[in-house]
């Protein structure tokens, strides 16, 4: 296992997995084979993992939202459609590799593929900005919606973005512009819309993708008004408080679920979904299938009721009589 | 003493001697510009909104005082007075949210950060929002989005252009994720409202960030901006901090964005009544049967 993906939190634990695979070899070396010898160590690590992994805190969940191991938009699109036809580019300036969409079919309906693409490796990532889309990106994730409402096909967004891009052509292209625009054509989109977090869901960035009928989300992910960092720049006046603001912001996926902000959270396999990426595609596609055959049965008009009515009451306030 | 009206009072030497010259302004009709420091009749400074003419600076401005310079005298109706914001995710910073909001409503008001309600523009009849950078920041939270798709929802039923007046730095942190939720609450109430074909005017004033820039403001049909507003999605600070650079004065700046075509106008405060006359006229409604053009003057 390469050192460099495992996350602090994860350190002792992995250490002594490593001695106990250093033993292993050694006495294989010298002609034992004593595999009951080993069976209370192994027990001992799995336990000690459970019980890291039972016990996380929201600091560390968003690091494993982060990891950079964690199957990406195009990995889950990859493994849940095997005919998958990208299309690119926004028919105005540019493509934008932060975001990837296109058509594939899922158990036997074509439907519109739209996600943030975070990159594979080190060089990827680059490539695609680490999944910060800028406003290009927007239009063209606004022109895959376009297209699955002409062709009639249920739209599957993929969100994982440390949030939108904050540059200055990004500004000066009207980010806020573009957001509030993918916003609002993902609302009024007249065909099943499923929107799942599979890692990051920052900010506007991520909400932009995050319109839907049902809205799904991966035991480990994390979804966000600002990042922990931002959020502790701003009211701790110090990033480095940025796991008391991951704590203060209720953004992991149980809390998202218990606020009304998320229908479903998706089990991942064991210690995280970049430990059994098949694993995780399985959960993903039995929870996808259910949600998107439930919504296929309904009318247009009760679609889109149910959706309106669904952001309408999202919210907690009190009212007084004045 | 006209004559002293938009021209550089010259600054005296000692502080003394300005504060003194100040105390002596202030029991007199005139009164320092913060920018430029002209002397300017009170009268000019109320009338102008509490901007100066001379250099075109705007102090900011509650959302009370904004709605009175807007509409028809006591033709405005406050709609959803009653919502109070609530702690949700029982936030704790520095400090608790709770106790931010306890302060924020004890200062003498009831408002949020954002009064929403129906009043007359020219005599035309309008739904109004308008954002108060006083309190929290002009922050959007759960009460905010949901006066503004309420505010929405009765100009959809009633068909009456949307007047929406922002001063925001973005999404209330304190409320989470359901503050993000209220980007798409606003924006759902609005699909609605284009079915109707009423005119929405956005007017961005100084600040407008964050996730109120990626909602309602940025849907509207015509957006006008404040002079020198700053108006953005990403602060620039953030953006400095990634370039490692120090970004043009004029960056986010309203009269930048007119240059790279994210806004229609720029109007000053003594005249965005006007404006927004002209323009609600312009989209009145089509009387029935209006389908030939009469020409008017010597065109024949």
């Amino acid at each position: 296992m390469n050192d460099a993906y495992v996350l602090p939190f994860e350190w002792p634990v992995v250490e002594f997995e490593a001695r106990i695979a250093q033993m292993r070899a050694f006495a294989e070396g010298q002609g034992m084979d004593v595999p009951e010898a080993f069976e209370p160590l192994d027990r001992e690590a799995a336990a000690w993992r459970a019980r890291i992994f039972g016990s996380l805190s929201a600091g560390e969940r968003v690091q494993l939202a982060r990891h950079p191991r964690r199957p990406t938009a195009r990995d889950v699109i990859q493994a849940l459609s095997d005919d998958f036809y990208e299309l690119r580019g926004d028919r105005h300036a540019m493509d934008d590799p932060a975001i990837v969409g296109g058509i594939g079919s899922f158990g036997g309906v074509p439907i519109v593929w739209l996600g943030h693409h975070k990159g594979s490796d080190a060089q990827d990532r680059r490539h695609c900005n680490s999944g910060m889309p800028h406003p290009e990106g927007y239009r063209k994730a606004i022109r895959l919606m376009r297209h699955a409402a002409r062709f009639n096909m249920p739209l599957v967004s993929l969100i994982d973005t440390p949030g939108a891009y904050p540059g200055e052509d990004a500004e000066r292209h009207n980010q806020g512009g573009a957001i509030a625009n993918a916003i609002v054509e993902m609302a009024s989109l007249t065909v099943p819309t499923v929107s799942i977090v599979i890692g990051e869901g920052g900010s506007g960035g991520a909400l932009a993708l995050g319109v839907a009928d049902r809205m799904l989300m991966l035991e480990h992910a994390y979804y966000s008004v600002i990042s922990p960092e931002g959020c502790a720049a701003i009211l701790w006046k110090s990033a480095a408080k940025a796991p008391f603001a991951a704590q203060a912001l209720r953004l992991t996926a149980e809390d998202c679920h218990a606020l009304g902000v998320v229908d479903e959270v998706i089990q991942e396999p064991p210690w995280g979904a970049h430990r059994d990426p098949a694993a995780s595609a399985a959960f993903i596609a039995e929870a996808l299938q259910r949600h998107l055959s439930w919504l296929l049965a309904l009318s247009r008009s009760e679609l889109l009721q149910r959706r309106y009515t669904k952001y309408r009451t999202m919210g907690s306030f009190s009212e007084v009589q004045e | 003493m006209s004559f002293l009206t938009g021209s550089r009072f010259s600054r005296p030497r000692r502080a003394s001697s300005e504060s003194c010259v100040r105390k002596r302004l202030k029991e007199t009709v005139w009164q320092f510009c913060p920018q430029c420091r002209c002397l300017v009749a009170r009268d000019a400074w109320f009338g102008a909104g509490k901007a100066c003419q001379a250099c075109g600076y705007h102090a900011r401005i509650g959302s009370r005082e904004r709605m009175r310079q807007l509409v028809d005298v006591g033709s405005f109706v406050e709609l959803n007075a009653g919502l109070r914001a609530q702690d949700p995710l029982r936030f704790v910073d520095t400090r608790p949210y709770v106790e931010r909001l306890r302060e924020a409503y004890d200062g003498g008001r009831r408002d949020e950060a954002v009064l929403t309600g129906t009043g007359c523009i020219g005599g035309i009849p309008v739904a109004l929002a308008v954002m108060d950078f006083d309190f929290l920041g002009g922050s959007m939270g759960c009460v905010v989005g949901e006066r503004v798709a309420r505010l929405i929802e009765h100009a959809t039923a009633h068909a009456l252009p949307l007047v929406m007046v922002t001063a925001s730095g973005g999404a209330r942190m304190q409320e989470g994720v359901l503050s993000l939720m209220q980007l798409a609450n606003t924006t759902m109430a609005f699909t609605r409202y284009r079915a109707c074909r009423r005119l929405a005017v956005a007017v961005l004033t100084d600040p407008t960030m964050g996730g109120v820039t990626a909602s309602f403001p940025s849907l509207a049909d015509v957006i006008l901006a404040e002079p020198g507003a700053r108006i953005g999605f990403a602060g620039r600070r953030v953006i400095e901090q990634i370039l490692r650079q120090s970004l043009g004065a004029d960056f986010q700046v309203a009269e930048a964005l007119l240059r790279d075509g994210l806004i229609d106008q720029i109007v000053p405060r003594w005249q965005l009544r006007g404006e927004l006359m002209r323009l609600l006229r312009l989209h009145a409604p089509k009387p029935v049967g209006a389908g030939s053009l009469a020409l008017v003057g010597t065109v024949q």
